[in-house]
């Protein structure tokens, strides 16, 4: 009984340890399988996974309109206030007055990529961006107006 | 004498640059990276770039010291382990010192090691060094009788102690092929024996980075530093020529017994090829251990060596004296 124990640890354990090495072998004799990333020489080919957050970001369509409303959503859910929006009162084609956004303002430095603002927006106006090259020498570039200069809202997004 | 001396010298310093490269590129590709890729071609240069930089750092002794002790500890790990270079044969006829009692020099001058990591420990007054010296002394001390246990398989079979004796024996065939399985339990416990006396992994708890900063050289910067790293390559070496020439036949080519046309084109292969051959497949075999294994504890590591290593190599040399003495092997 004893050495029916003895035998087996040793069995097992040299069991266990090729297994190790048939799995550093595999990887030592397969170099397709490496995933290190030569960042600088590789910036024009670089591909970032698809869950990546570098930063806010609110797309346009051609025309140039975007899907935000201006309910504020993202403002109320930001944990740290990185997200000011202000909005305006516009009058409509049909002589109503809408609330419309005026300027977006997104706080990079303060934002730590949460990604709680894209999922408390409604109407998926903002997205999080790919981009992580965000070094500035100044930190008032780090605020961003996210809506672009004469951007509408998108027809059909408020109904 | 002096000239060989020196070329060996010279020799030994290329092999340490090769052997950091090759453990380097070797870790990061067992661990899915790319490895030093940066300077000179493939990043084949990057060794002598560390060595320049260790060159221009200061050698600091620490105030609390014993400087003497302090000073002295890496020259004598150094020293040691090129002593046990000597009656290495690396090539048909070339042996620098055919010493008679060859094994048994070797496996009492590599254990010498320790007394240079006991001195480093000792004299750095740092508490980490010391633990990890007398680490080193309790695994040297334990690890030493199942080297040389399974040396003395190897030793009953052909007869005697002298290096190139050995290599003779095994013209018709190496001893882990002649010697069915019980010489292939005493290479086993032989590698597994000499990794646990050069302190690698996985059986560096005399360094141990996570628990004690570095071990026994914690307190060392510069050329001190970078000698024992250049004796821990050595070591490897010597280690891996010695299972090579013991267990795999040294110098001498592979011969399957009645296939003469196969055995001629065998001897054609020059034997400094066949040797590092064998050499690098053990180095490789070792760094394959570091790579993948993790560390042992303390209590498993004598664990190991007085429940299982022991005992198995004790019952092995009885084995091998019976086939010894039976003539069973080939």
């Amino acid at each position: 009984m004893f050495l029916k124990e003895y035998f087996g640890t040793i069995f097992n354990s040299v069991k266990s340890l090729l297994t190790g090495m048939k799995l550093t072998g595999y990887y030592f004799t397969h170099l397709k399988e490496i995933v290190t990333e030569e960042y600088p020489d590789n910036r024009a080919t670089l591909k970032m996974a698809e869950r990546f957050r570098g930063e806010v970001t609110m797309p346009h369509n051609e025309n140039n309109e975007h899907r935000c409303t201006g309910c504020q959503s993202c403002e109320l859910a930001c944990p740290n206030g990185s997200i000011k929006i202000i909005t305006k009162q516009e009058i409509q084609a049909d002589g109503k007055k809408k609330k419309r956004i005026d300027t977006w303002v997104y706080h990079l430095d303060m934002c730590t990529l949460c990604n709680l603002c894209v999922i408390a927006c409604p109407s998926e106006a903002i997205v999080m961006g790919q981009n992580f090259e965000h070094s500035v020498y100044d930190k008032k570039q780090l605020k961003k107006i996210l809506n672009k200069t004469g951007s509408k809202l998108m027809e059909g997004v408020e109904e | 004498m002096v000239i060989t001396g020196v070329c060996l010298l010279a020799f030994l310093v290329v092999l340490c640059f090769f052997l950091g490269y090759m453990e380097r590129k070797v870790a990061a590709f067992m661990e899915i990276r790319l490895g030093p890729n940066r300077v000179g071609p493939k990043g084949s240069m990057q060794i002598v770039a560390d060595t320049v930089k260790l060159l221009f750092k200061e050698g600091l002794t620490p105030d609390g010291a014993d400087k003497f002790l302090f000073n002295l500890a890496p020259f004598i790990v150094v020293i040691t382990s090129m002593l046990v270079v000597a009656p290495i044969a690396y090539a048909r006829d070339f042996q620098l010192w055919d010493i008679n009692i060859g094994v048994l020099y070797v496996s009492s001058i590599s254990s010498m090691a320790v007394i240079g990591i006991l001195m480093a420990g000792w004299s750095s007054s740092n508490k980490y060094s010391l633990i990890g010296a007398m680490r080193s002394g309790a695994q040297i001390v334990s690890y030493e009788l199942s080297i040389g246990l399974s040396l003395i398989s190897i030793v009953i079979l052909s007869g005697s102690l002298q290096l190139s004796e050995i290599i003779e024996s095994q013209a018709n065939g190496w001893w882990i092929f002649k010697g069915h399985i019980p010489v292939i339990i005493s290479f086993v416990i032989f590698i597994i024996a000499s990794t646990a006396e050069i302190n690698r992994a996985p059986f560096d708890l005399t360094e141990a980075e996570q628990e004690l900063t570095g071990g026994f050289h914690t307190e060392y910067a510069g050329m001190k530093f970078a000698m024992f790293l250049l004796s821990e390559y050595i070591n490897l070496f010597v280690v891996s020529a010695i299972a090579a020439t013991i267990f795999l036949g040294g110098w001498m080519p592979f011969h399957i017994g009645g296939l003469d046309a196969f055995n001629h084109i065998m001897d054609y292969i020059p034997s400094s090829i066949w040797f590092f051959g064998k050499t690098f497949l053990i180095i490789f075999i070792i760094m394959w251990f570091r790579w993948t294994f993790p560390r042992l504890r303390i209590d498993q590591l004598l664990n190991l060596e007085w429940k299982y290593l022991l005992p198995i190599s004790m019952v092995n040399i009885l084995l091998v004296t019976a086939m010894a003495i039976m003539g069973w092997h080939f």
